[in-house]
């Protein structure tokens, strides 16, 4: 990009005479507008589709199918309803806060597509702080989330904004104690850095490193979830206390933004957690082609980063959601003690594990992963098979 | 409980959820997508004595007035008035206002021929309430005699065959 700006400001170019850092804020202007366009805003609106697909059919209904082929346009449909309606400001709200609250939301978002690798080549900015630079933007969101609720002048969407950010700074705490382990054993902050550090095969990813990674993870997956104020722990939004807690004054466009940050949050959750366990966008060495590479690992990444977000979806169609207190406990009394004891171990198994035995525990802890699928699928056989003895119609139903 | 007791339970409950929910959601969907995605019509699978939006067969109407003196809330309204001249009875009107109807089946009991009885059509919506308001006669129209014997006009003789079939299911279903 700086080629680029060099290009266009230097002699001959088509903006010759502008001030150098003028147009290179142009162009990263419009870069941004082109990702959130063409990649942030789809990738939000299909996950919401597929999330109502999906919650459906655990839930054995249909859910969205009459927009496009299987419904898949509903989140266009969806969008446009919401940016045609009326956007309302109450007027005992502070209109102020009250409409910029959103877009910070939104802002905290977008800002992480900045560091997110798609590719060994398609990354916006490999910033030497990446992991850093997540964790900071983020925060941004309780600053949007708090504000909302206090600017509504509504006693749930001031709940809502307050328990939002107690959970949001607690849960940081356990996210960041998870990461820490990734920093330690990688020795950079880069998300690029990391993912190099990590392999195309599974027992070359952090996930299998060691017994400690593979609980940093699921801390981390965890507090993610908490983060992003996803059931289980969607007490900012709930609906059977708080109405819909912090934006339950915002109607349209508005309203939508909200939306699109906590749907946009989940694939950058799984964008995270692939990052740092998962080994990225790693794929075996197969082509020399570079285009066709880059895409490969591009679809990598996209692939594994969404096999995240269904399992998001899959845990909000699974368990009830937790009480305050339950919430709080679960974070200060097991998971901060736990990844603290991560952290620890995990710089002691760096200095006294040997080399040798360090792939023995990798591929040890790969089979046991596998394992744990195994067993796993065995259980949804089980299942099955139950439901089938139990209500024998249930399989020809003379109307489906 | 202890502390490692609660992470072991928490892990493995929260494990056979998730398995559960997983094999509901390879399963198939119960949803019936009602009403474009049926394979066979709902208004096919209804029993015989369904009680949906009323109907009357013209044919075999005697003017009797017995539905209309049963219609608990008047929304059937009958104008039957004998000829002058041919001395027989002219059915002018017979209207059912089908917004009123609470589909209480009152009226087709006491039908002598089973004129008047529900169909299994059921959806009524529509866009104003005078077009709920049905009017069958169209031109006036001599009403049915019933005969002595067996009824020998071709024409009619399915349609009464029908009627009596209706009346027979009500009457079958009262000796039970």
């Amino acid at each position: 990009m700086k080629g680029l700006v060099a290009q266009l400001t230097g002699q001959g170019g088509s903006l010759a005479g502008m001030p150098y850092e003028l147009v290179a804020a142009l162009v990263m202007l419009l870069f941004g507008a082109i990702v959130v366009f063409v990649f942030v805003l789809p990738v939000a609106g299909v996950t919401s589709w597929l999330e109502r697909r999906v919650w459906a059919r655990i839930q054995s209904r249909v859910g969205p199918n009459r927009v496009g082929p299987q419904g898949f346009l509903q989140w266009l449909a969806d969008g446009i309803k919401n940016m045609l309606k009326e956007d309302i400001i109450p007027t005992a709200a502070d209109r102020w806060l009250f409409s910029i609250a959103p877009y910070l939301v939104v802002i905290g978002f977008v800002a992480t597509f900045a560091v997110i690798p798609f590719g060994a080549n398609l990354v916006v900015a490999d910033l030497n702080i990446g992991i850093l630079y997540i964790t900071a933007v983020t925060g941004l969101v309780v600053v949007g989330v708090l504000m909302a609720g206090w600017a509504s002048n509504n006693k749930w969407s001031l709940l809502g904004g307050i328990r939002s950010a107690a959970q949001i700074v607690s849960y940081e705490i356990p996210a960041g104690l998870s990461i820490f382990p990734i920093v330690l054993l990688t020795g950079t902050l880069s998300m690029q850095g990391i993912i190099q550090a990590q392999g195309w095969a599974p027992w070359h990813w952090f996930l299998f490193h060691s017994p400690f990674t593979f609980a940093a993870f699921f801390i981390f997956f965890v507090a993610a979830l908490a983060e992003g104020n996803r059931t289980p722990f969607d007490l900012p939004e709930a609906e059977s206390e708080l109405v819909a807690g912090f934006c339950t004054e915002y109607s349209g466009m508005r309203y939508l933004l909200f939306f699109l940050a906590e749907w946009g949050n989940l694939y950058v959750i799984g964008a995270i957690v692939t990052t740092l366990f998962l080994g990225g966008w790693q794929v075996p060495h197969v082509t020399d082609n570079p285009v066709l590479l880059a895409v490969l690992q591009f679809v990598t990444f996209f692939l594994k980063s969404y096999f995240w977000v269904f399992i998001a979806m899959w845990v909000r169609a699974t368990l009830p959601r937790v009480r305050v207190d339950q919430l709080m406990t679960l974070c200060w009394l097991y998971m901060v003690p736990i990844a603290l004891v991560n952290l620890v171990a995990t710089a002691i198994w760096m200095t006294v594990v040997p080399a040798g035995v360090d792939r023995m525990v990798q591929l040890a802890m790969t089979a046991m992963g596998a394992g744990i699928i195994v067993f796993f699928f065995s259980r949804v056989r089980f299942h099955l098979r139950r439901a089938k003895l139990r209500d024998i119609d249930y399989y020809y139903s003379p109307i489906i | 409980m202890g502390y490692f007791t609660n992470i072991k339970e928490s892990v493995a409950t929260i494990f056979e959820g998730m398995s559960v929910t997983f094999s509901h959601f390879i399963r198939r969907p119960y949803t019936v997508q009602y009403p474009d995605r049926v394979p066979i019509r709902i208004q096919d699978t209804l029993p015989f004595r369904y009680r949906g939006i009323l109907e009357v067969d013209l044919e075999i109407c005697t003017g009797c007035l017995a539905c209309e003196r049963a219609c608990p809330i008047d929304c059937i309204v009958i104008d039957a008035k004998k000829d002058p001249q041919t001395k027989a009875m002219m059915l002018t009107r017979f209207d059912i206002d089908i917004a009123k109807c609470m589909y209480c089946g009152l009226c087709s009991e006491p039908c002598p021929t089973g004129s008047i009885h529900h169909t299994s059509e059921f959806e009524g919506a529509d866009y104003s309430l005078e077009s709920m308001l049905r009017r069958f006669v169209k031109t006036p129209v001599i009403a049915y005699k019933p005969k002595k014997g067996p009824e020998t006009d071709p024409e009619i003789a399915p349609i009464l065959d029908r009627g009596m079939a209706y009346l027979g299911d009500f009457a079958a279903a009262g000796e039970e």
